[in-house]
């Protein structure tokens, strides 16, 4: 279970992440980024380098500004655990893990069964994205 | 016509197998119907109210005569014999069982269709020109742009929960038959210099805030066109109001932006997006345009005239008055494009059999090289019919009861399923298409062109605001009212309709279109249509018919 809702070597990080008012205002020796769904990811891109997480905030299921800053922080070049948090459900991690999420924390418990099922179903995808998958027109095309 | 190669096929066929293991989930209770929404949403399965209603997607419009007698099978299968065909080009069966779905959609995917984002608020089935291939006005084959875009919006893992849906319409005419301006995102193909690329509109849309789209971007070569939209979407994604889900849609931050900061923000993105080289070889929108190559035209046999058109024997009144109204000039010489009316007076628009179904896949595949469209005004085409073939072709579909000759006509009415099966609905549409049809049935024509749309309620899926002449359908103190909008229009003279004034009974509203259509006949100037005698006159003369 571990493995599905943390993806990465590094086990994830404890701790606790400071808001992004907090960190811009002052308290930039901080590690840990925690952004609300409306917070501008590009905020960060100037610090992604010293941090090592940035959580992002998933009050609904249904908001998904959160992929978008996602893949925004990973196109920047953003390397560290990237967490999703809040209302996550088993059927979106697959979407969220190709928008560069690698470390989840739902706030309701996760079937694992169903998790490893919905990763494993999907061979190919139709667009890049922030994961490694490849898109069907680069294997048609070489 | 696009061919599903082994990617596509094993995409859809892992979305069966993923939707069965949902519905299991539910029906065994560990999904709620709660925690099931949004999944069974994604694969356009709504409760209404009697039963689950099923969307199955029909990718602009677009299909074979195979698939077309697989909407047949599912219809008499899974539902109660018929088929309901939609303003989305797609079509809808009302009386799903939940347990049934997956199969449904397994016997779908044997002919590579599927219901992939139907709803949801995600990117829905791309839109099109029910005359692409066959227009005699179009700079090229808008639906290879719209597959390019179809497979890139297809489990966009950043745009799957949108604010809220998002719809794309692609046309190359400068004639619009798919009221793209309308859409979340129109896109006009234009040639520049010989090059093919996109004219860009955001922000159009109807429901309860209707707007036309502006122009963000005057042409983006075919080599940008995925990174373009991906910054359009993104842009939305991260700034769409989700406060309120009445101003969630993209028409209402483009408005509050201002068209030009919105292109700015787009174009900001684009230079951000389009360097991580997601956009696809040109190779590939090649590979899709082959498929889409003309058929084989052949016009040698029957004898053409100067204009290149058959001679046709118009002696059957009947058959000439059908010509007249369902049958449009085609590109290619001795051919002609066919539009079936599901619009029979008293009818349910939009709404065919199975065995109508089975008989237009029939002649599709026998007279029209084995094509269909599904129109956004809710009737059929075949695209490729040679002029010769008209006859038996209009013979069929008469025995079928599909020879009526109302295109664009009055009785050609666009209704939302309203009250007798929506959920949202404030009330019925239906009735009110039937007694409008059969007021005028026999004076279609004396009116010409006349586009009458129908809503239930404010969403307008019925596209009352496109209407040149528009009903709402609302709840006054639990009471079904109607009220009559006039002047609006889909096409390329886009507008949108304004209410005449207070509402009124069903009776009264059917009473309340003839006073309009009245005043129309008698103050009409030359070739004018009631649109056009409407933008002359104003909407002073029209109330003072109606409410004077």
């Amino acid at each position: 279970m571990g493995d599905l809702l943390h993806n990465r070597d590094d086990a994830p990080l404890e701790e606790p992440a400071v808001t992004l008012d907090a960190f811009l205002g002052g308290q930039d020796d901080a590690t840990a980024v925690r952004l609300e769904a409306g917070d501008d990811a590009r905020a960060l891109i100037a610090h992604i380098d010293r941090l090592k997480l940035i959580e992002i905030a998933f009050p609904s299921f249904r908001d998904g500004r959160g992929y978008s800053a996602a893949r925004i922080l990973r196109e920047a070049g953003y390397d560290g655990e990237l967490r999703a948090q809040g209302d996550v459900l088993v059927d979106q991690i697959p979407f969220m893990r190709r928008c560069g999420f690698d470390s989840f924390a739902p706030e309701a418990p996760v079937d694992e069964a169903v998790l490893a099922a919905s990763l494993a179903r999907y061979e190919n995808v139709y667009q890049p994205a922030a994961d490694a998958a490849v898109p069907v027109w680069k294997l048609r095309h070489g | 016509m696009y061919t599903y190669d082994t990617y596509d096929q094993a995409i859809v066929d892992a979305r069966v197998a993923e939707f069965r293991d949902q519905v299991e989930r539910r029906l065994s209770g560990a999904l709620s119907e709660d925690q099931f929404k949004p999944l069974r949403l994604m694969n356009g399965l709504y409760l209404q109210l009697h039963a689950y209603m099923l969307r199955v997607a029909v990718p602009y419009g677009t299909l074979d005569s195979r698939q077309m007698r697989m909407l047949g099978h599912i219809a008499r299968k899974y539902d109660r014999g018929y088929g309901h065909f939609t303003t989305r080009q797609n079509i809808q069966y009302n009386w799903i069982k939940l347990a049934e779905a997956p199969d449904i959609l397994a016997d779908l995917a044997t002919v590579e269709m599927h219901a992939i984002q139907t709803s949801g608020n995600c990117i829905r089935n791309i839109s099109s020109d029910q005359f692409a291939g066959a227009a005699a006005d179009e700079v090229t084959d808008p639906r290879p742009w719209a597959e390019l875009i179809r497979q890139w919006s297809t489990f966009h893992p950043e745009f799957s929960y949108l604010p809220r849906k998002f719809k794309i319409a692609v046309i190359a005419s400068d004639t619009d038959r798919a009221a793209m301006r309308l859409h979340d995102i129109g896109i006009q193909l234009i040639e520049r210099s010989g090059e093919i690329g996109a004219k860009i509109y955001v922000g159009g849309g109807m429901g309860r805030t209707p707007m036309i789209a502006p122009e963000i971007r005057d042409f983006v070569p075919a080599a940008d066109i995925l990174s373009y939209l991906e910054a359009c979407l993104r842009v939305y994604n991260r700034h769409g109001r989700r406060d309120n889900i009445y101003k969630a849609r993209i028409k209402i931050l483009v408005h509050d932006l201002g068209a030009e900061d919105y292109a700015r923000q787009v174009a900001e993105e684009h230079l951000a997006v389009k360097a991580l080289g997601i956009d696809p070889p040109a190779a590939e929108l090649e590979r899709i345009a082959a498929m889409f190559a003309a058929p084989a035209f052949d016009a040698d046999g029957p004898a053409f005239d100067a204009d290149g058109n058959v001679t046709l024997d118009r002696s059957d009144p009947d058959f000439a008055l059908w010509l007249d109204q369902n049958v449009t000039p085609h590109k290619a010489a001795g051919y002609a494009v066919v539009s079936i009316s599901l619009k029979p007076v008293g009818g349910i628009p939009g709404d065919a059999s199975a065995d109508q179904i089975d008989l237009m896949a029939d002649l599709a595949e026998r007279y029209s090289f084995d094509e269909l469209r599904v129109t956004h005004a809710q009737n059929i085409v075949l695209p490729h019919v040679r002029q010769s073939d008209l006859h038996a072709v209009w013979t069929a579909l008469n025995d079928a009861g599909l020879g009526d000759a109302n295109i664009d006509l009055i009785s050609d009415i666009i209704a939302c399923p309203g009250l007798d099966y929506c959920s949202l609905a404030n009330a019925r549409s239906i009735p009110v298409a039937q007694k409008i049809a059969t007021r005028f049935a026999g004076r279609e024509r004396e009116l010409g062109e006349l586009k009458l749309k129908i809503s239930g309620c404010i969403n307008a899926c019925g596209h009352h605001h496109a209407g040149h002449i528009g009903i709402l359908g609302v709840d006054k103190k639990g009471v079904e009212n109607y009220q009559l909008l006039l002047g609006g229009s889909g096409a390329e003279d886009v507008s949108l309709a304004k209410i005449t004034g207070p509402g009124f009974s069903e009776d009264g509203i059917v009473d309340a279109v003839e006073k309009v259509t009245d005043l129309y006949l008698t103050r009409r100037e030359g070739e004018e249509r009631f649109l056009d005698t409407y933008r002359r006159l104003g909407m002073e003369p029209f109330k003072e018919a109606i409410y004077g």
